[in-house]
């Protein structure tokens, strides 16, 4: 059976040491730091970082059980709770005092519920009755307080990526309150309210933080709510409602996730996938939020492929112990223990591991079989590169060969992508160039993704590997090429000529030339010099290429000294002058090569008429009618007086 | 060269006859080579009815111009006879196979001066290549549907073979008209659509697709108001296939279709598919229980000799498709049913994308790309032809719009080049304010009529430079 685990944890996890009654186990998401407190911080505190260079290691006195504790950006401060009143600062600064400062919430009676860090010295306090936004002054010790709001609050969450807080309001709680910080502004984004499955009554708080994850799918805000739903006939389960957070403007529902069972859940974003843990039945189910399959302003989606558990996992071992017990052990997924975080991070506080959630590919490839919904979801995905050329080599060959409609499907779907980002790097280019002479700042270059699969990758791993193959019919190999060349225009990207190459050699391999002739009469392969050489070459195989080559040349206009090399070959020297003079070249071409040509001829009196043709030009450019030792005509007229007489030379006329 | 034409004789009471079929016989001198057996010799004559002496007697006679040219040189004996009355051409498309037509030269008829009418022969109206060329393709055509002469004999002897020249030359006779017979004879080209890249590669996609999804389909050639857009044939196969298609079968079922309603063009409502699809060939009405999916077989030669084919010809609006299957596959009316189903609503998709595709493609280049100038192109590669001095082929006739005194210097303009490899020019003056040019580069030839009242030389060469330089600037032409 072919690898279904289309999710995995990461193989070199963040190790900590597990959380026990002396070591209090936290996590930072603004840093990803896992911060592991020993007996209040008495003997040791030891931050893990996402990187093992970050790791830090001090100590602080034990003031009491530490609630929360937070780095800010870059470790310059450090932030501890221990109390529902106030919040204690380390600076981690050099040269500055390390002693202890401590700052209490302003609103009276408020306890805090918590605070995050908004910038390297900004810090929001969440109380129970507000938000409060301070400015750290490390090197006075003591912190301005900035602006505040009062507002009953249920509970937060923050999204560092976007610097967003949201707060739960409201006696049930599904009223959110958004706020967005940004180098010391605080600002109020509009409140939205969750729509409750069943409104409990009397009323009291019915919207947890467990059921609410922020996080940022396609460059977008999303507040993700895991709406339970009882079973019953007509409601098939659970679903994930996404709302749209935007800066400006008004959150919007926008996207519901259809769960089709109950239980615990829990979520992640794993390369703008979201991703449903199902604890009951150990498995995880991914959504994509932009394969829709209706075109109505609310999606509804299905899990992109069948709900699989992620892939095993045993625990490394690492240190001294690993030496002796050679089995890793198996590491217990989907653990009651767990802890998820966004977007895609797992904590087992009880085994001391931090992972970060991964998506494989390839399985999904396995599990899905509309190829052209595949590529749709492949495209879309960070490392998708290397799978979509293998999905396109295998949809060429063997035994899961698709048909052509499908392979057509693929190529416009790609083809696609790739002329998106054709279009924005000109505009980019165009923007730079016209931008210069303006003045104008300079624009984003647009980012090529691994998405972009162009013409030399699709020939390199795709087409001429496919083309060598023994085993499939040239019929075939000729109609993929002509399909993706096909693509190509459609989409008016320029083909390029090592295409074309290979159309004609497997034509030429499979002695399929009425078959080129066809496509080079509707110019399908288009006009090249290496293309016409390569026709040329193929004169003694194939007669009419003779002709197919040189009617190329003739529209590619630049190659009228190939045109007169093609046509003295084959000794038709009158033919060649008359073309050279035709477009007005016949001042510049070779005396020599035309002489050699036609004395090869044999011809006496085709040699005496190009003779005469270059002695009347030379009298016409330079008023004598002989040679210049530049030209190296000697041979030939001594050739001329031995046929013709000297008498026969032409006489320089008096100027 | 510059050559003036006699100028042609016209009179008011003169009756003209055009050139007609006399006889049309295939023999094999080895087939009756004792004296008193020579009837065995004859596998075929036309007209039947002619005393069997007569058919002996002339038969006789060929054969001994032909063994006495054999005299002079072996290996090409004559391939013509020019009498006062008429003009025999003979051909050997298979080894010891003779095939002879003749036909009787144009007459005119005058009344003399007692009034009495009397008849001139026209000896030198006709050209040789023109009728040596009509006879090639007859036999050309009856080896399309019957396969050679030499595989007829081995599958059912000597009977079978004379039975099948029956069968076909009986009909097939009488679809030949000698008399509008001319240099497009001689070329036997194809008339090529002309198309942009895209719309081109659309078609190259959509044969591709049709030939996967009904997996047995061997070879498809397309076309467009009867001018080929694809052919998977060989060029030689396609030469002959088209004739076939655009003289015989498109005509005869053109008519219908300009007749307008009662055409058997049909709506179908498949799948809410609404499709213009029909064939040509085999059942003409699917629906119908009593329907026969019987279609011409075809012999050609593209991957194996004498390879024999059924010919489904499908057609939706001006989009003519031809599938070419193995003998070998019974065609059923499932298959018929798969194809109408699948074929039928692509193919009218494809034949309104088509058409779209020309008028644009007309309306860009403008009228000034419209020739003003009645010429003939050929080109022996491709055997791409394009005439602007022909109308529209139908069943019957070939009509052209000019004079067939100019038709004959064309002729014998190409008989010329015939001659030599070399590129060439020929101009000619011929009546009142006609010229006639002609020239040949590689393997091109380009015939062009003007009709300029007191042109000289000198104009009529730029006319035809700038010609073209309009009409073939996409070509290496030598000028």
């Amino acid at each position: 059976m072919s690898e279904e685990h289309y999710l995995e944890l990461c193989g070199n996890p963040v190790q900590f040491e597990n959380a026990s009654s002396v070591n209090n186990v936290f996590f930072d998401e603004a840093n990803k730091q896992v911060f592991a407190v020993r007996s209040g911080g008495a003997t040791g505190v030891v931050v893990k970082g996402p990187d093992d260079k970050s790791t830090v290691a001090f100590r602080m006195d034990d003031k009491g059980e530490v609630k929360c504790i937070k780095f800010s950006f870059g470790n310059k401060i450090l932030a501890v709770q221990r109390t529902s009143k106030s919040v204690e600062f380390i600076n981690f600064i050099p040269d500055l005092l390390h002693l202890e400062y401590s700052q209490e919430c302003k609103t009276k009676n408020a306890s805090i519920l918590g605070f995050c860090w908004t910038n390297w010295n900004e810090i929001v306090f969440i109380t129970d009755q507000g938000i409060e936004f301070y400015q750290v002054l490390p090197d006075k010790r003591s912190l301005k307080l900035q602006k505040s709001q009062s507002i009953n609050v249920n509970w937060y969450m923050y999204c560092p990526v976007t610097s967003v807080i949201l707060l739960s309001t409201t006696v049930l709680g599904n009223v959110l309150q958004p706020f967005f910080f940004r180098s010391g502004t605080m600002s109020k984004i509009s409140k939205f309210e969750i729509e409750l499955p069943v409104v409990s009554k009397p009323a009291k708080l019915s919207l947890s933080e467990r059921d609410i994850a922020m996080a940022t799918i396609y460059g977008q805000l999303y507040v993700m709510y895991l709406k339970h739903h009882s079973r019953t006939v007509n409601n098939p389960g659970a679903e994930v409602v996404l709302y749209h957070l935007p800066r400006e403007g008004t959150c919007k529902k926008m996207h519901v996730l259809k769960l089709n069972t109950t239980g615990k859940f829990a979520l992640n974003v794993v390369d703008n996938l979201v991703v449903v843990h199902h604890q009951s039945s150990q498995t995880s189910m991914i959504f994509d939020i932009k394969l829709r399959d209706t075109d109505s302003t609310l999606s509804v989606h299905q899990p992109v492929v069948p709900a699989r558990s992620i892939h095993p996992y045993k625990i490394p071992l690492t240190g001294p112990a690993a030496v002796t017990t050679a089995t890793p052990v198996p590491c217990e997924l989907y653990s009651s223990t767990w802890s998820v975080f966004q977007p895609d991070i797992i904590i087992s506080a009880s085994e001391g591991y931090l992972w970060y959630l991964q998506v494989k590919l390839q399985p999904v490839v396995n599990l899905m079989k509309d190829k052209g919904k595949l590529m749709d979801f492949l495209l879309q995905r960070r490392d998708c590169k290397m799978v979509i050329v293998s999905v396109c080599f295998q949809m060429l060959n063997g035994p899961d060969k698709s048909n052509l409609s499908v392979i057509a499907t693929v190529f416009d779907k790609l083809n696609q992508v790739y002329k998106e980002y054709l279009e924005a790097e000109q505009s980019y280019t165009m923007a730079v160039e016209t931008g210069q002479s303006r003045g104008n700042p300079a624009q984003k270059r647009p980012v090529r993704t691994q998405a972009v699969i162009d013409q030399s990758d699709m020939y390199t791993h795709v087409l001429s590997v496919f083309t060598e193959k023994k085993d499939v019919s040239h019929k075939f190999i000729t109609a993929v090429l002509m399909e993706y060349i096909r693509s190509l225009n459609q989409f008016q990207i320029t083909v390029q000529h090592y295409l074309y190459e290979l159309v004609l050699k497997t034509l030429v391999h499979h002695n399929l030339f009425y078959m080129l002739h066809q496509f080079l009469q509707y110019h399908v392969l288009s006009d090249s010099k290496p293309l016409a050489c390569l026709l040329l070459s193929l004169e003694s195989t194939y007669p009419p290429a003779h002709q197919l080559s040189l009617d190329m040349l003739k529209r590619l206009s630049t190659a009228n000294d190939e045109i007169v090399e093609v046509l003295l070959s084959k000794q038709q020297v009158l033919g060649a002058r008359r073309f050279i003079r035709g477009v007005g070249g016949h001042d510049n071409i070779s005396a020599r090569k035309f002489l050699d040509a036609a004395k090869q001829t044999r011809e006496e009196m085709l040699f005496y008429t190009i003779f005469r043709f270059f002695e009347q030009r030379n009298q016409r450019l330079r008023g004598s009618p002989h040679f210049t030792p530049g030209e190296h005509c000697e041979e030939h007229v001594a050739y001329f007086k031995q046929v013709f007489g000297e008498q026969a030379l032409m006489k320089p006329t008096a100027s | 060269m510059l050559m003036i034409s006699p100028r042609m004789a016209t009179g008011a009471q003169e009756k003209q006859y055009p050139p007609s079929l006399l006889n049309f016989f295939v023999y094999n001198p080895k087939f009756g080579p004792k004296e008193g057996e020579e009837e065995k010799k004859i596998l075929f004559y036309h007209p039947n009815e002619v005393e069997k002496n007569e058919k002996i007697r002339n038969v006789g006679l060929c054969e001994a111009i032909i063994q006495f040219t054999r005299t002079f040189c072996p290996t090409k004996p004559a391939k013509s006879l020019h009498t006062q009355k008429n003009r025999q051409f003979f051909c050997e498309p298979e080894e010891n196979f003779w095939m002879v037509m003749v036909v009787r030269n144009p007459m005119i008829e005058k009344n003399n001066k007692d009034g009495k009418p009397v008849v001139e022969y026209q000896e030198e109206e006709i050209l040789d290549s023109v009728y040596s060329s009509v006879l090639q393709q007859c036999y050309n055509m009856y080896k399309l549907f019957n396969g050679t002469f030499a595989r007829t004999m081995e599958a059912g002897g000597v009977d079978l073979l004379k039975q099948r020249l029956e069968k076909f030359f009986y009909r097939y006779l009488q679809t030949l008209h000698l008399q509008s017979c001319d240099l497009l004879d001689i070329f036997s080209g194809i008339s090529f659509f002309p198309l942009d890249k895209m719309t081109y590669l659309k078609i190259q996609s959509f044969v591709n697709r049709m030939e996967e999804s009904l997996n047995l389909v061997k070879y498809t050639a397309f076309l467009y108001n009867d001018q080929l857009i694809w052919s998977g044939l060989e060029q030689d196969d396609m030469r002959i296939l088209y004739k076939y298609l655009t003289t015989s079968l498109f005509p005869r079922h053109s008519e219908p279709e300009l007749a307008g309603r009662d055409s058997p063009m049909r709506l179908e409502m498949a799948g809410n598919l609404l499709h213009y699809g029909r064939f040509l060939t085999g059942p003409s009405n699917l629906k119908d229980p009593e329907a026969k999916f019987r279609f011409p077989k075809i012999f050609v030669n593209t991957e194996n000799t004498d390879e024999e084919l059924h010919l489904i010809v499908y057609k939706a609006m001006s989009a003519a498709v031809c599938f070419m299957i193995n003998t070998s596959v019974e065609l059923t009316r499932e298959f018929c049913e798969q194809l109408d189903s699948l074929v039928g609503p692509q193919l009218t998709l494809l034949a309104s994308d088509i058409c779209e595709q020309y008028s644009i493609n007309r309306r860009i280049s403008g009228p000034e790309k419209e020739p003003q100038f009645k010429f003939i192109y050929f080109n022996h590669m491709n055997l791409a032809e394009k005439s602007t001095i022909h109308m529209r082929k139908t069943a019957s006739v070939s009509l052209t719009s000019i004079h067939p005194e100019l038709m004959k210097i064309l002729g014998d303009i190409n008989s010329d080049f015939s001659r030599v490899d070399d590129d060439e020019e020929i101009i000619v003056k011929a009546m009142t304010d006609y010229w006639i040019v002609g020239k040949k580069s590689d393997q091109r030839e380009l015939y062009v009529i003007l009709n300029q009242k007191n042109a000289n030389l000198i104009e009529v060469n730029e006319e035809v430079k700038k010609l073209c330089a309009t009409q073939f600037n996409n070509i290496f032409f030598l000028d």
